[in-house]
């Protein structure tokens, strides 16, 4: 029986003779993962299931990141939770200067090989379908169970293949790829779906362009968002990572819910506008308008791809007197390497504030928050209305080029526009 | 399980979790306090209508985004007891199912109601009442409908552990 890459790795990790899109199977997972805002309502839930150990410490990981470093007390309290709790299990646990913004970390430090099934207490666990995992999003009572038993109900998705041909242009990086495929499919066109990025296009894009894209594949309501493992992934996991893994691939006479296609090459610079991330058209039909700030950071959007693409724009410039930008390495060794580079001092030189590696003003935690009537360009995931601070506030998706230049401009801009010299 | 109650409409497609329950605020773990902020970015005074014997009726795609499961807590803790929409985000569906709120997919019926609607729902035959109309929802699998109807997975998971 032909399947899908979705299928084979669940039915991988399912007692189940064979695996068809719509069944109800338990799935063991390799790794549990939750933070400060997911972890805390989970180790409740799990003491009211009667649990008092996770099912494997080797297997579970913990990061503090959402309110890294504490905004008030309260977070404060969920910080010390999530390490006290994480000292008495025995797993792992990335505090505060020792991590980073959890999906971007937990690639880097090898948790996450292809094939593998990975729960997180956070929607955009989808990031790790970039090295070919089937990672999920959860909530906490899903992980609660997740910890005491390894295991969670997951309805089969059908797969949605997306063919990518050709090669990216001039400015334009993954967050454009993902946001092409949102604006034609929609933002509940993958829901009960799998997305998988195949073609000579996906092969093409490095690994911080492919975290960019599985990403946002929740922003389409799907499940995972799939590259199949090749040689970048391997690339990539060597030296990071003993966990044995295996590259599979969705069989040729598959069945697909839907295949899309689009052409890398035709692509211009986009922007998500307020305040779906589907509302996406190029920047040069939103130019002119005016931004109060821009960020770069996310849990995919704050790799060495997203920093060197901002210190392009940003070499030489300064940020517009009516703008400011906050830069957020994902990382620590993001930030050293970043460091080591030269870059941050690019950033500061023109005018920007680098922050520590924290998910901080993405979800609207703290770090940069935004004001009633102001607007921002950013490098994260959700437009959505209130998302980063006052629900009077508007937000744009964009790539690092675009939010960099826009920062510069003061305003939406073409970034071959402010590049001074020549970019990378 | 037959569930009776009474519609709370969310109105519009596309709600999501931020706008339900905005970030600044997931720093709280007691359900309880968690009541006092549902819907505060789309329209707090829907928290209003909220009691026991709530039926939450939505639109398409409803809770898209975030996995924050304050959402599916803030409404528990207010009492509803169940969701009927024209169609439900991945992760919203599996918080509520797993909190013991069954969430059935049946437009007809979603668009049939109105704020303070009299609703029936037969979660064995999928067979929605409002208001005197009946609708059929979306077929839903057996083990999703009987998690749900049994309270969902603290209750299945205190079983598995003899606890």
């Amino acid at each position: 029986m032909p399947h899908t890459l979705a299928e084979k790795i669940l039915l991988e990790h399912a007692d189940a003779d064979d695996v068809r899109p719509g069944d109800v199977v338990t799935v063991r997972c390799d790794v549990v993962m939750a933070n400060d805002v997911s972890g805390p309502v989970a180790f409740r839930v799990m003491e009211q299931m009667g649990a008092e150990r996770v099912f494997d410490p080797t297997k579970v990981v913990m990061v503090a990141d959402h309110f890294m470093p504490a905004k008030d007390a309260r977070s404060a309290e969920l910080q010390r939770r999530l390490k006290e709790w994480s000292d008495a299990q025995g797993v792992t646990f990335f505090a505060q200067g020792r991590g980073g913004i959890e999906h971007t970390l937990l690639c880097e430090e090898g948790w996450v090989v292809p094939g593998s099934v990975i729960a997180g207490g956070d929607s955009h666990t989808c990031t790790y379908g970039a090295l070919g995992a089937f990672g999920s999003g959860f909530g906490s009572t899903d992980i609660a169970a997740c910890l005491a038993f390894g295991e969670f109900w997951q309805a089969v998705p059908a797969t949605i293949q997306v063919e990518l041909a050709g090669r990216l242009g001039p400015f334009v990086a993954g967050k454009d790829v993902i946001l092409a495929v949102i604006g034609e499919i929609g933002v509940g066109g993958a829901t009960n779906c799998a997305l998988e990025f195949v073609g000579e296009g996906a092969e093409a894009l490095s690994i911080d362009e492919r975290l960019a894209v599985s990403n946002m594949a929740v922003e389409a309501g799907a499940d995972t968002g799939l590259f199949p493992a090749d040689e970048t992934t391997a690339a990539y996991l060597e030296g990071r990572t003993e966990r044995p893994w295996r590259a599979e691939r969705t069989d040729p006479d598959a069945e697909l819910a839907r295949r899309v296609e689009i052409d890398l090459g035709t692509l211009e610079p986009l922007v998500a506008k307020p305040h779906l991330p589907g509302n996406v058209v190029p920047v040069s039909e939103v130019a002119g308008t005016r931004v109060d700030q821009a960020y770069i950071g996310n849990c995919a959007n704050g790799t060495m791809t997203d920093l060197r693409q901002a210190a392009d724009v940003l070499r030489g410039n300064h940020i517009h007197a009516d703008s400011r930008l906050i830069v957020v390495p994902a990382t620590q060794r993001i930030y050293r390497e970043a460091l080591e580079e030269g870059l941050l001092d690019v950033f500061v030189e023109a005018g920007a504030m680098v922050s520590t590696p924290t998910c901080g003003a993405c979800f609207g935690g703290g770090m940069g928050v935004l004001a009633p009537g102001e607007r921002a360009v950013t490098t994260t995931n959700r437009n959505f209305r209130g998302r980063m601070g006052s629900p009077e506030a508007e937000v744009y998706l964009a790539n690092a080029w675009v939010a960099a230049a826009a920062a510069v401009a003061g305003e939406l801009v073409d970034p071959a526009a402010v590049i001074v010299g020549t970019a990378r | 399980m037959i569930i009776e109650g009474v519609a709370v409409v969310i109105p519009g497609d596309d709600v999501d979790t931020d706008v339900m329950y905005p970030g600044q605020f997931l720093n709280i773990e007691d359900p309880e306090l968690m009541k006092a902020h549902l819907f505060e970015g789309y329209d707090p005074s829907l928290r209003d209508q909220l009691g026991p014997g709530t039926i939450i009726v939505t639109g398409a795609n409803f809770g898209l985004g975030s996995s924050r499961e304050h959402v599916v807590q803030a409404m528990k803790a207010w009492g509803v007891r169940c969701l009927v929409g024209t169609s439900f985000a991945r992760i919203l569906r599996r918080n509520a199912v797993n909190l013991g709120l069954p969430v059935l997919e049946c437009a007809g019926a979603a668009g049939a109601a109105r704020p303070g609607s009299q609703i029936r729902i037969d979660t064995d035959t999928g067979e929605v009442d409002v208001d005197g109309q009946k609708f059929h929802a979306q077929p839903v699998p057996a083990f999703v409908v009987d998690l749900a109807c049994s309270g969902g997975l603290v209750p299945w998971a205190r079983e598995q552990l003899g606890a």
